[in-house]
């Protein structure tokens, strides 16, 4: 009895240090970065666009404007091309190429970030450049190699949802005499909602946290992009460009960005899980 | 289990081995100093195989933040140090170097004067046929804010302008020379060190080259410093004499830079 | 104009086929890509080979070390760490406010980009801990960045095992450690490994936090205090600053065949497991 008592106590510790290591970042992020949002005050920051370390001007909104269009670019490919595969490989294809494909998908999640972002240096960007005008390093740019790169995650998270829907729907919808593309988006798609909405806030997650890629791609331009030619520069991204050298106040800006995307983060995940519930409600109903 | 823990011990001494003699010297800054002070570390490691110079890059002003942190031995810089910094940082110039302004091979421009230069980057000017090339749009790249080559190129060229907020921002002199190099509207600068065989401009009549910039004929030239806080360690020292002595000068001469003096 | 079902049937399936083959096709012409510009540059030599001349001679050995280096180490220290939470979250505790903020903050901070997990690292362990630029200052931040989603994948995997093997557990007369780990973990281990292994595909990939607290060294490192480069770093320092094209690619092509076998390792441990449990 005695032994399960210290068995229990060096677990406890030992899920405690892991529980206080991640509040130590969150604390400390907070920590670094609220100081300054208060400082300069939530609004300015938020909502200016000048980001001018150096004369100590500190507004991210050209980088939530950009950050905003690159990931929602991300997410109409992502979503097109990742439900695509993920209702062909679940309606639409035989079993056996379908168990051959999805792994094969989930390669593309294994490729590093930087092998995308490079691959578009090389070829994407003179593409746009040289077909669509513009400098190539553009939003258009980054959507594309986030859009590949957010793919395998809604496909496979959307291919969980489908087939978790049970068969009986589609058998029902089937005797009652619909093709097959009208039970998938009638009933099944319909039926698997939440779930693809659980993929594509987990994709949308992805896409905004994603760093050396966008970096290559993007153009790093600290301004409001008026078209999806016109360069641009991320949240991440700036973080990443200036964290080497800030100091100071500037350091704290950083963090505060990162308080910034903490919080749309946690903002995200409540969505989904309050889109879960609701989802796991109805399945209770039944 | 067991297997992990003993790992994780065995780690932590490992640490604590390193902690008492910082083995490798740091060597942090600018990522126009890198490439040849990457290039003398080797050069140092055949006379000294004992001692371990390690170089990373970040920026001029990163270096400066790692030297005051206590990160970096030596911080690399590729522009003078401002007053405060001077105040309190020990610079050696290692190096002059040119700041070479780079476009694209297709483009049929020569040469700019530092006006024309200056209106270009600040976007006061936006088309290419404005100075004489072709009717296309100008494609401003230029270097992050805690750039050294940027300092020394605002300090140089730009006076009290800022460089145009449109500009394109790469983050070190290689993606600004991969750019330019594919990029037929573009114009950048760099390290003419490292320009190697991409078109440069000339400047005001003079062209980038070794000559024209020991002569001072070039205008943009800018040093190569290491700066060091206080006293440096002795393995420290004893990289920095390397590099001042005329085997070091000389290598960095064969590599395109101008010695020190 | 009503199109008949069967017709838009056919549309939308071929419209569907198509978006397939194009993302199979780009994803097999990225691997081509890099595998055909960079294979026949991995040479034995290449493998074993300190790189010279800032990597545009040479190989990559010192870089391949520093990459196991750090993010084994990652694994190492977040793995057991984030297996025991999960462990003491779902067995050891009641379910209550206190578990769900824990969850909830841990699925945050799963989501929370890895950058962010590099400029604390950056400001806590090289700068306010004075280790700089090293190694254990790049695996402790990888550690963190790769925690949360342990522990999140090792808690549904653990909830996942039915109930009712605890009871029967219990029945039988176990304590309650003998029942995680003989009954709980051996069920959940497949979950748990994939999760691992992934974190360790995540980490093999990340850069730009690698390149903030293990810095850029090549050299070979000799102690944990000491700075290394990545391979992921590597090809994006190589690539980027045109120093090699063709080692640029081998690099990459052993970074997407490590991560490939690493993937591999999963599903193969995937299926035994369910086969043998299954």
């Amino acid at each position: 009895m005695r032994r399960e008592k210290i068995i229990s106590a060096v677990l406890a510790t030992v899920a405690m240090s892991g529980i206080a290591g991640l509040s130590l970042i969150t604390a400390y992020i907070f920590k670094e970065g609220l100081p300054i949002i208060l400082r300069v005050g939530a609004g300015k920051f938020l909502l200016s666009s000048t980001w001018a370390p150096s004369e100590g001007k500190f507004g991210i909104f050209s980088m939530i404007v950009g950050s905003l269009a690159v990931t929602a670019g991300a997410m109409v490919i992502g979503v097109v091309f990742g439900l695509g595969v993920a209702i062909v490989l679940t309606q639409f294809c035989p079993r056996r190429l379908a168990a051959a494909l999805k792994p094969a998908i989930e390669l593309l999640a294994g490729i590093p970030s930087v092998v995308y972002g490079f691959m578009g240096v090389v070829i994407l960007v003179p593409l746009i450049r040289d077909h669509l005008g513009g400098p190539g390093l553009s939003v258009l740019a980054a959507s594309i190699v986030l859009g590949i790169m957010v793919l395998p995650t809604v496909t496979s998270i959307s291919v969980d949802a489908l087939r978790a829907v049970p068969r009986s729907y589609s058998e029902g919808s089937i005797a009652l005499g619909a093709t097959g593309w009208q039970t998938t988006h009638m009933v099944i798609l319909r039926a698997a909602r939440s779930g693809i909405l659980a993929a594509f806030i987990l994709g949308m997650g992805r896409a905004v946290g994603e760093t050396m890629a966008v970096i290559m791609v993007a153009g790093n331009t600290a301004q409001v992009p008026r078209s999806i030619l016109d360069p641009v520069r991320t949240l991440t991204s700036n973080i990443a460009l200036e964290m080497g050298y800030a100091a100071g106040d500037h350091r704290s800006a950083l963090f505060a960005t990162g308080v910034t995307l903490f919080v749309i983060i946690m903002i995200l995940n409540t969505i989904a899980m309050t889109v879960s519930r609701r989802r796991g409600q109805k399945a209770g109903r039944k | 289990m067991r297997l992990w823990l003993v790992t994780l011990i065995a780690a932590m001494a490992l640490v604590c081995c390193g902690c008492k003699n910082r083995g490798a010297v740091n060597v942090v800054g600018s990522t126009s100093v890198q490439p040849f002070a990457e290039m003398l570390a080797q050069e140092f490691a055949k006379k000294e195989p004992g001692v371990r110079i390690d170089v990373q890059g970040g920026g001029s002003t990163a270096g400066i933040q790692a030297l005051a942190e206590g990160i970096a031995d030596i911080g690399m810089c590729s522009r003078s140090l401002e007053r405060d910094e001077a105040a309190r940082y020990k610079a050696i110039i290692v190096a002059r170097d040119g700041l070479a302004v780079v476009v694209h091979p297709s483009n049929p421009l020569g040469n700019l004067t530092r006006e024309q230069l200056r209106q270009v980057f600040s976007g006061r000017i936006a088309n290419w046929k404005a100075v004489g090339g072709k009717d296309a749009r100008i494609h401003v790249v230029t270097r992050e804010e805690g750039s050294g080559t940027r300092e020394a190129f605002t300090k140089l060229v730009m006076k009290d302008e800022g460089i145009a907020a449109s500009a394109l921002v790469q983050e070190s002199n290689g993606a600004v020379k991969e750019l330019v190099r594919t990029d037929p509207g573009a114009v950048g600068y760099m390290s003419l060190g490292l320009a190697g065989d991409l078109k440069c401009l000339s400047i005001d009549g003079v062209a980038p080259s070794g000559e024209t910039v020991i002569s001072g004929q070039y205008p943009l030239v800018r040093p190569f410093l290491f700066v060091v806080k206080g006293t440096c360690r002795p393995e420290a020292q004893r990289f920095i004499d390397f590099v001042l002595s005329p085997p070091g000068q000389k290598l960095l001469e064969s590599e395109g830079l101008v010695r020190a003096q | 104009m009503r199109i008949p079902p069967l017709v838009a049937q056919r549309l939308i399936a071929s419209v569907l086929w198509i978006l397939t083959a194009a993302t199979i096709g780009v994803l097999l012409f990225i691997i081509a890509y890099v595998l055909i510009h960079g294979l026949p540059y991995v040479t034995w030599e290449f493998l074993s080979r300190a790189p010279e001349r800032m990597g545009r001679e040479g190989g990559i050995f010192p870089i391949i070390v520093g990459t196991a280096a750090v993010t084994c180490l990652a694994v190492l220290i977040a793995g057991p760490i984030g297996v025991v939470t999960a462990i003491y979250l779902t067995e050891y505790t009641r379910e209550g406010r206190l578990t769900a903020i824990i969850r909830f903050g841990a699925d945050c901070l799963a989501g929370i980009p890895s950058i962010i997990f590099g400029l604390f690292g950056f400001a806590f362990f090289v700068i306010s801990l004075g280790m700089g630029l090293s190694v254990i200052a790049g695996a402790l931040t990888l550690a963190l960045m790769v925690l949360p989603t342990i522990i999140r994948t090792s808690e549904e995997a653990i909830r996942a095992v039915p109930y009712s093997y605890r009871e029967v557990s219990y029945g039988l007369g176990s304590t309650r450690w003998e029942m995680v780990t003989r009954v709980v973990l051996r069920s959940a281990l497949p979950g748990i490994s994939t999760g691992i292994v992934l974190s360790l595909g995540r980490s093999v990939s990340e850069t730009a936090a690698v390149m903030l607290t293990a810095g850029s060294a090549l050299r070979m490192p000799q102690s944990l205090l000491d700075s290394s480069r990545t391979l992921a770093l590597h090809f994006y320092i190589l690539a980027r600053e045109g120093i090699s094209m063709n080692k640029a690619y081998a690099t990459a092509s052993v970074l997407i065949v490590a991560i490939l076998v690493i993937n591999l390792v999963a599903y193969w441990i995937m299926r035994r497991f369910i086969a043998k449990t299954g």
